[in-house]
């Protein structure tokens, strides 16, 4: 199959194009990474994607797929010679698809929220606890998963690994510009150390941002997102 | 082994409902544990600490939630009467407007019934934007599924039953104005299919249920 029959529409520091990436990633599939400007769509994700007009959008044979975490379960379906990325157990699949959709629906919202939401240092501790509780959910999750291995996976990495590790970078954006601590060894060991394995396995560590580039990143567009609205 | 599955609902509950039609569809025995959300059982609390909500499946003592997960459990774990198609840009495809119906539509429909004023007529537009993504879903096909009722006749089944009462309730047209013909065949035939007919919450219940709800919304909205 050529690279070109495999496009992704995204950008390097969204989290939700990293969930794509690191499903190729597992795949060994070969795709053409085309990255929207920030700020402007491109024609070719206002077709590709009308309803939320938002990246990521993998193309595959000219047909869009859209919703990160749909993209994730189509690349595994798709590509069934490479390591599954969904557990094989039905109850298992529930159980990664329950965390990965509270993940979007609950917690990821409450990260956002230190940042663009919270003003003024109570709002702010009450959106830190909500991320904190969120965690600590996880953190109780995590070993009814794992099943003795370094991932919710197992011994590698899958479906919720993604859903949540995608997010690590922002995590930490989010502890520097906020100067609060989120990610808690006191509090959620499993998880801590279960990061670090997520970041260094070999589908991830290409496509996670550094820390500092993508703080650099965050500023420019908190500016914007602050600055008076171009219409 | 035996299997033991029961589920978790209220009476009206549009999510639970899907449950209970796969069930249905799929020719599985279960028992229905009926709940009181306000007055929720410990048993829920226990199975779902997270949300408390339901519908909870549980199959052989262990808990599924939410209703699309569920869903997707109950495809892969009973393969008769198949409710996904098998081809997986398909499967994505139903997936994407399951995530759409609940996340875009019924948040909308929700907001058009309880908004007042502005916010109200903006949120009349983005339904009327919604519905023509679900109306343009249904070219060619009797059921979202095509021949047969399956998992995004499910996930949008809800509107089946509970437009008409919301527009009995608000009196918006919301799709009672014809602008929408395919979707109010699909609704149509949606409710006349058998095992979708024989588990309609009550209408009249529904009724006073939702007007209940839209005086609270109106009464704790501040005057404008």
């Amino acid at each position: 199959m050529s690279t070109s029959d495999v496009k992704l529409l995204g950008g390097w520091p969204s989290p939700f194009v990293m969930r794509a990436r690191i499903a190729l990633n597992i795949k060994s599939v070969d795709y053409e990474f085309l990255q929207e400007k920030v700020g402007e769509k491109s024609e070719l994700l206002l077709k590709s994607n009308p309803v939320y007009k938002k990246i990521p959008v993998l193309i595959h044979a000219d047909k869009p797929i859209c919703e990160s975490l749909i993209i994730v379960q189509y690349i595994d379906e798709v590509w069934t010679s490479g390591p599954s990325i969904l557990p094989s157990d039905p109850y298992d699949r529930a159980i990664a698809r329950f965390w990965a959709a509270y993940i979007d629906d609950k917690w990821f919202p409450s990260v956002r929220g230190i940042a663009l939401i919270a003003e003024g240092d109570e709002e702010k501790k009450e959106a830190v606890q909500e991320v904190a509780t969120g965690l600590e959910l996880l953190e109780d999750a995590f070993p009814k998963c794992n099943k003795g291995g370094n991932f919710f996976g197992g011994e590698r990495i899958g479906y919720l690994d993604i859903a949540l590790g995608c997010f690590l970078a922002w995590l930490r954006v989010t502890e520097k510009l906020n100067n609060v601590k989120l990610l808690d060894e006191a509090k959620t060991p499993n998880l801590c150390k279960w990061a670090e394995s997520f970041c260094s396995d070999a589908a991830v560590k290409d496509v996670m941002p550094e820390t500092d580039k993508l703080l650099g990143f965050a500023k420019v567009l908190m500016a914007r997102f602050k600055a008076p609205p171009a219409n | 082994m035996a299997e033991e599955v029961k589920l978790f609902r209220n009476w009206s509950s549009p999510f639970a409902l899907r449950i209970v039609w796969a069930l249905k569809l799929k020719g599985i025995e279960y028992e229905t544990i009926l709940e009181d959300l306000q007055n929720k059982s410990s048993l829920l609390l226990q199975y779902n600490p997270v949300h408390k909500k339901v519908p909870v499946l549980l199959h052989n003592g262990k808990p599924i939630l939410e209703s699309l997960v569920i869903l997707e459990y109950i495809e892969e774990t009973w393969k008769q009467h198949p409710l996904l198609p098998e081809d997986p840009f398909e499967k994505a495809t139903a997936r994407f407007w399951a995530r759409f119906n609940d996340e875009k539509l019924l948040p909308s429909i929700r907001d058009a019934s309880t908004k007042q004023g502005k916010e109200q007529e903006e949120a009349i537009v983005q339904v009327e934007e919604n519905l023509k993504y679900v109306e343009e879903k249904l070219k060619g096909n009797v059921f979202f599924g095509g021949e047969t009722i399956g998992y995004l006749d499910l996930a949008f089944g809800w509107l089946a039953n509970l437009v008409s009462v919301l527009e009995e309730v608000t009196g918006l047209s919301l799709t009672a104005s014809g602008k929408f013909p395919l979707l109010s065949a699909w609704m149509q035939n949606f409710s006349d299919a058998p095992v979708i007919k024989e588990c309609w919450p009550p209408r009249d219940k529904l009724i006073i249920k939702y007007q209940a709800m839209i005086e609270k919304y109106t009464a704790v909205a501040a005057p404008k």
